[in-house]
């Protein structure tokens, strides 16, 4: 580190003031990052660079989350089972017995639970990345870090109550005496296109929640329109032949179907519809990170 | 040859006036949208709303090792200086340039969360202020050491007493080892201790040869730690030089602002002020021998401090204290009024006038600074305290004590009994 007795060789231009000293600066020779600010311009860019160096944070972002939510609580890890349950047996009930959706086979239990799974994640995800920004509205006007970290880490955080929940679906699979089969390969493909979903959509909304307040209050409605809008409580075969691609934009549809068909081996998913969902999702998170940069540049100002 | 560690070229910041505002509805923002081609174009944007420059055409370069000062009034641009240096904020125009990794310490406590521990929370604020993990590791003993929680370190820190938060948020962010440091008044807060602390420690990491750029209200921090200093004024630069120079033009205008008569520091208006605020400074006034308000003493002469304050919370317990400062921000001389008169429980409501003779004035010749508070004696927490409430010169004069006695080294020039054997 250089001393402070080196000469000082730099220009303080004064507005209007009163000492004007010229001089120049020396090209640098050292080799530290430097960092330049620029207002802000018309394209963005991904600096994946950085957002790895930062990956540390994303961890204990997650974690931080993860400790607090089950601080202090009873009933702790249960309440990661209690919805997607909770869920099932009234749909089951309702959808189930009483209506008598088609279920293509599958006893109604699993035919529910297989979509509440990754549905609840998808929810909670959702909900978490939207509130992200402006729940930590005092650390990002205070200190930097690349702001997509807090979308991304709600859409990890999730993964820990899914893991839980998925023990239970395992346990009914086996109690409904599903064999495993090749397709089960299929549910991490599956899990990771719900978590780009989620993280494109959440990507939108955290943006504009911190924009406009209001959104906040749209995202519960949100979801639940896209619930319906989803195959969870029915499935997909219901909606007719030559609509199903026009379906499949709708990217939880593929979720669900390939979940289902993931578990039980039944029903595959029809590769028109995972295409057409595929799709919706990548132009959704390129859109959505365009998005988010945009609004990051000034997020602290208006947050 | 010095290399710019930072260097600011033609920086502005425009906000607009509202967007800080508590509630931006999406559907005012369609409303607008809506009505906007039907209004005609007024001197402001389109959205109807007011432009404000909080920095505009700001230009500076500080070589690296380099430590310097920025002062200006509140809302001077200061803190959104701070702000774009550390990335936080975008400039509107203008650019930056930042060599090195940047550390700030734009307020204590940032990402701390009452839940979890001390010692989570420790982890959780070193990783988002861009330590790696290895690194809290290593630093751990020394930072918990600073912070002096240790013991509690595995307890929510809901648990935690206001002043021990403190002390561990400062604790972490001050071990960070940032090639350039932006610090922003931080040290304001806490009781004096803890604040002194914390200013050893700033000048231990400006020793180390790191750049750091200071925003204070605190000139004699300014003038013992730092180099150089900016003067910002609504957004501009307005001054710039040696931090001794910049302090005393900025100190000069605004005592100028402040003082309503020589020897008389109104307060009231004062925004340089910290502490819980349950008492009030009113007013100082510095009182010749012959009880006038002078803003110069003689070499010698006695004079007299008045403080007038107002409390508007109980206060069971304060005290008024007092530290006379040097030119160059070395603590002189001190007293707190409990040496001599009475602790009184003062009730809210009621104003106080509380006088301290300085007597024998042991005092060189020169400029001083005041440094006044009110501190609670049982947690010595600030209640209000100015970190320089104002300035006064003693004047060499003509008195019995000699002709050359400013040019004695000391600050203090004790009468002691000096005989011949």
């Amino acid at each position: 580190m250089s001393t402070k007795s080196n000469p000082v060789t730099e220009a303080l231009a004064v507005a209007g003031g009163r000492k004007p000293i010229e001089a120049t600066a020396q090209p640098d020779a050292h080799a530290a990052s430097v960092k330049r600010i620029v207002p802000p311009g018309r394209f963005w860019t991904l600096n994946l660079k950085e957002l790895a160096g930062y990956r540390e944070l994303l961890y204990f972002l997650v974690w931080r989350e993860i400790k607090v939510r089950y601080k202090q609580t009873v009933i702790g890890a249960g309440w990661a089972v209690i919805q997607p349950v909770a869920t099932m047996l009234v749909f089951t009930l309702f959808f189930g017995r009483l209506a008598r959706i088609p279920s293509g086979g599958l006893p109604y239990p699993l035919f529910f639970y297989s979509a509440l799974l990754p549905w609840t994640y998808f929810a909670g995800a959702l909900s978490g990345a939207t509130n992200s920004v402006v729940e930590n509205q005092r650390v990002i006007t205070k200190v930097y870090f690349p702001r997509l970290l807090l979308p991304l880490s709600a859409v990890f955080s999730g993964l820990v109550d899914f893991v839980i929940a998925f023990v239970l679906l395992a346990g009914m699979a086996l109690y409904y005496r599903v064999t495993p089969g090749p397709w089960l390969i299929f549910l991490p493909v599956f899990l990771l296109l719900a978590m780009f979903t989620a993280f494109g959509a959440g990507l939108w909304l955290a943006a504009l929640n911190a924009l406009y307040r209001d959104v906040r209050y749209v995202v519960p409605f949100l979801i639940q329109f896209w619930l319906f809008a989803s195959p969870v409580a029915y499935p997909s075969t219901l909606v007719p032949e030559r609509w199903r691609a026009l379906y499949g934009l709708n990217p939880m549809a593929g979720v669900i179907d390939g979940f289902r068909w993931a578990v039980s081996g039944e029903n595959p998913p029809s590769p028109g519809l995972v295409a057409a969902s595929a799709g919706a999702v990548i132009v959704m998170l390129v859109a959505g990170l365009w998005y988010f940069r945009r609004v990051e540049a000034t997020v602290a100002d208006v947050v | 040859m010095a290399v710019a560690a930072i260097r600011v070229e033609g920086l502005g910041k425009r906000y607009r006036l509202g967007d800080r505002e508590r509630y931006i509805a999406l559907r005012d923002v369609l409303a607008r949208a809506v009505k906007a081609p039907f209004r005609r174009r007024s001197g402001t944007n389109g959205n109807g709303q007011a432009h404000i420059w909080a920095l505009r055409g700001v230009n500076f370069a500080v070589a690296e090792g380099e430590t310097i000062g920025i002062v200006g009034r509140n809302g001077a641009g200061k803190s959104t200086l701070l702000k774009i240096l550390s990335g936080i904020t975008l400039p509107s125009e203008g650019s930056a340039e930042v060599r090195g990794r940047v550390g700030s310490l734009l307020e204590v406590g940032t990402g701390f969360h009452p839940e979890l521990t001390g010692r989570e929370n420790f982890y959780f604020s070193g990783s988002i202020r861009g330590m790696k993990r290895r690194e809290i590791d290593r630093k751990f003993d020394e930072i918990a050491a600073f912070s002096g929680v240790e013991t509690f370190l595995d307890t929510p820190l809901k648990h935690y007493s206001t002043g021990m938060q403190l002390r561990l948020a400062f604790s972490v962010a001050a071990h960070l080892e940032p090639e350039v440091l932006l610090v922003d008044e931080v040290l304001a807060v806490g009781d004096l201790e803890f604040q002194k602390k914390c200013l050893g420690k700033m000048e231990e990491v400006t020793r180390g040869g790191r750049t750091v750029l200071f925003v204070s209200h605190n000139m004699g921090a300014i003038r013992r730690i730092c180099t150089r200093g900016v003067w910002l004024d609504a957004g501009a630069v307005r001054w710039s030089g040696t931090a001794a120079e910049c302090v005393d033009a900025y100190t000069a205008s605004a005592e100028a602002a402040a003082e309503t008569g020589g020897g008389i520091f109104d307060l009231r208006a004062r925004k340089d002020r910290y502490g819980t605020g349950a008492v009030m400074l009113r007013e100082l006034r510095l009182l010749n021998s012959e009880m006038q308000s002078r803003p110069s003493v003689e070499f010698g002469e006695p004079f007299t401090l008045v403080f007038d304050f107002e409390c508007s919370r109980s206060s069971p317990s304060c005290f008024v204290g007092l530290t006379i400062l040097s030119a160059d921000g070395a603590s002189v001389l001190g007293s707190h009024h409990y040496d001599t008169a009475e602790m009184r429980a003062l009730l809210p409501g009621s104003r106080h006038t509380l006088s301290c003779r300085v007597d024998p004035n042991l005092l060189k010749p020169g400029r001083y600074s005041l440094q006044i508070g009110v501190l609670d004696y049982a947690t010595w927490e600030c209640v209000d305290l100015f970190h320089s409430a104002g300035d006064f010169t003693v004047e060499a004069g003509s008195g019995r004590f000699g002709r050359l006695a400013d040019a004695r080294p000391a600050y203090v020039q004790p009468v002691f009994e000096w005989k011949w054997n």
